[in-house]
């Protein structure tokens, strides 16, 4: 039984992860009916500004841990958001009126140009976050020890995800975004511009993904400039298991995802737990491909 | 086309094909072996671009098939001795039954789902393969010790014989080649351009889209098997990591960066994606930023491919409309 609370509070945790980034990918594709290959990369550059920005400014000596942390995963947000931007503009936006192929392939190239970049600047070796920066301790609840890291993990989590869902659906720039997500031209007659939207869905996303990127960091201590495949593509698992398209769809999936594969790495096999994830994958394509949560795919964003 | 169009391109194919077949006598063992992985890497093109080009589906994990022939092709040499030669059509009837289960529930899925669902199913192959499955494929160090092909007694070592391996790949190519352009212009291949370019009219006309795109994957993946064999004697050494969805990405770009649905396009892609960076040798670093840049550009600026089928022979901008059903 500790096993198995061990692993579910560990799933939660990682899941909380791939659901910040399966925000991302279920945004973008929910407007743009795009999937956005190099979303898993800007998550692994959200790692790196985050190490960056720890260590050259050494925020947290000046602000304590908690605001430093804070104020430094905002700050790699906001250039993630930014980077995002950029991609759309150079890669994304020559290409709406192309064939999908052509997105796709493009998004494949941008994200080959950024895990490389990555590589090209902070070197092909994995880079150390420093050790227990917020807190290494636990917390004992009913003989178990859970790091009070996968609480803070989790609890940030759910606040971004929180915070989005009521901007999405409480804002009148959150009902564009919906509006947008549903027909682009009707959304266009209606006076909104779709080219506004589109760029605040291309900031958001990287910039949740940012976030996710830091948690990582923060989480395992260890980040290498190849991890975006990998995350991108659980993350992108956990937005079709919810429901392409459709945010608490993301939110359930990349949960789910990460207990999923806990549990199975646990009384599976360690060594499986990447295929059990794109057996998940494709049983849920076979069986529901529109998701669990996802009964109209592209009309809740 | 005009006609004076079609001589300059009549004369460059013509100078293409001089110049390939005599390049074992003016190139080094190191550049032969290049052509060696250009032409394995044009079949992988060409087998890809049945399922792709032709059949309009988007499969990004052509890898898996390679792999099962080359691990069939291993296994049973390292085992029993048999030649590796004769077991190319095993290799091809592995990857193909393996399509053939895998292709069958996820055919109907619409475009983007399939690229994932196929990205999915390469990374479980190789899990699989890392994983040791069934005690047979040798975990993650691979299997060592596969015989070099040999022809009439005599073995041809892909890595000492450079010059008469390259007869046999280019044997193999210039097959693929002329049966991939009868296929082309038959009816099964008429079929699947028209289901290709609208699915609801072929499914309307009476053309079972359904199964000849099954058909189309199954024989994609047998010609890619064997492939695989090719490659497995070629080096005498297999292990998951040359079967990693990186490879997939490359046979994907070789068929789009050339021209989806065209031969020479293919043939273009491989030359390009597999030789040019070779030329690049001092700038090892920035090769993969700079072809991911390319790759950008390439569809900013021409996402048909370089040489994109005749327009009435497929029009290529019908990649889009292949998510008619879910």
């Amino acid at each position: 039984m500790e096993l198995f609370f061990t692993q579910l509070t560990n799933g939660l945790a990682v899941g909380g992860i791939y659901a910040l980034i399966a925000l991302g990918y279920t945004m973008v594709y929910g407007v743009l009916k795009l999937i956005n290959f190099a979303h898993g990369d800007l998550f692994t550059i959200g790692a790196y500004l985050g190490l960056t920005l720890l260590t050259s400014l050494s925020l947290t000596d000046h602000l304590g841990p908690v605001a430093g942390v804070l104020l430094l995963s905002v700050m790699a947000m906001g250039l993630v958001g930014v980077i995002g931007i950029l991609l759309d503009r150079a890669a994304y936006k020559p290409l709406r009126t192309s064939p999908r192929l052509s997105a796709v392939v493009s998004a494949l190239g941008a994200s080959i140009v950024f895990s490389n970049t990555v590589m090209l600047v902070y070197g092909p070796n994995p880079k150390v976050y420093p050790h227990g920066i917020l807190t290494s301790q636990a917390i004992h609840i009913f003989g178990l020890s859970i790091p009070v890291m996968r609480v803070i993990i989790l609890a940030s989590c759910i606040i971004l995800m929180v915070a989005l869902y009521t901007f999405i659906q409480k804002t009148k720039i959150g009902t564009a975004i919906r509006a947008a997500a549903i027909d682009q031209d009707a959304a266009r007659l209606m006076g909104i511009n779709v080219d506004r939207v589109i760029m605040l869905v291309f900031f958001i996303g990287p910039a949740l993904g940012g976030a996710a990127g830091v948690m990582v960091g923060l989480y395992y201590g260890q980040i290498n400039f190849t991890m975006g495949w990998i995350y991108g593509l659980k993350a992108f698992t956990a937005a079709i298991l919810g429901g392409i398209g459709n945010i608490p769809g993301a939110m359930v999936g990349g949960l789910l995802l990460g207990v999923i594969e806990a549990l199975g790495a646990a009384y599976i096999s360690m060594a499986w737990k990447d295929a059990i994830a794109f057996g998940v994958l494709i049983l849920i394509l076979i069986v529901r491909p529109t998701g669990l949560l996802g009964e109209r795919v592209a009309e809740k964003i | 086309m005009t006609d004076a169009r079609t001589k300059i391109r009549k004369t460059v194919y013509t100078l293409v094909v001089v110049f390939w077949i005599f390049a074992p006598l003016y190139l080094n063992n190191y550049w032969t072996d290049v052509l060696n992985n250009v032409a394995i890497y044009a079949v992988l093109g060409l087998s890809l671009n049945i399922i792709l080009g032709y059949g309009g589906m988007f499969h990004m994990g052509h890898a898996a098939f390679y792999a099962i022939g080359a691990y069939t092709t291993a296994i049973i040499n390292t085992t029993y001795g048999i030649p590796v030669l004769w077991l190319m059509p095993l290799a091809g009837i592995m990857a193909g039954l393996f399509a053939l289960v895998v292709a069958k529930p996820i055919i109907h899925l619409r475009g983007d789902y399939l690229l994932i669902v196929t990205i999915g199913m390469v990374e479980i192959v190789r899990i699989a393969l890392i994983n040791n499955v069934f005690g047979i494929t040798g975990g993650a160090n691979g299997i060592f010790g596969i015989s070099s092909p040999s022809i009439f007694g005599y073995s041809i070592n892909g890595i000492v014989h450079t010059g008469q391996f390259f007869y046999l790949v280019t044997g193999f190519l210039a097959v693929t080649i002329l049966l991939f352009y009868l296929l082309e212009h038959s009816r099964f291949g008429r079929a699947l351009k028209y289901l290709c370019s609208d699915e609801i009219a072929a499914e309307g006309s009476g053309i079972n889209t359904a199964g000849y795109k099954l058909a189309a994957f199954v024989l994609g993946a047998f010609w890619a098997g064997m492939t695989g064999t090719l490659y497995a004697s070629k080096i005498t050494f297999i292990s998951p990591e040359s079967f990693s969805f990186w490879e997939s990405v490359v046979m994907f770009m070789i068929v789009i960066l050339g021209g989806s649905g065209s031969i020479p396009g293919v043939l273009l892609g491989a030359i390009l994606i597999i030789g040019l960076p070779e030329i690049f040798q001092g700038l090892q670093q920035y090769r993969l930023l700079i072809f991911g840049l390319a790759l950008v550009a390439m569809m900013v600026f021409r996402p048909q491919g370089i040489l994109p089928p005749k327009p009435h022979e497929y029009p290529v901008e019908s990649l889009d409309e292949s998510e008619v059903s879910l």
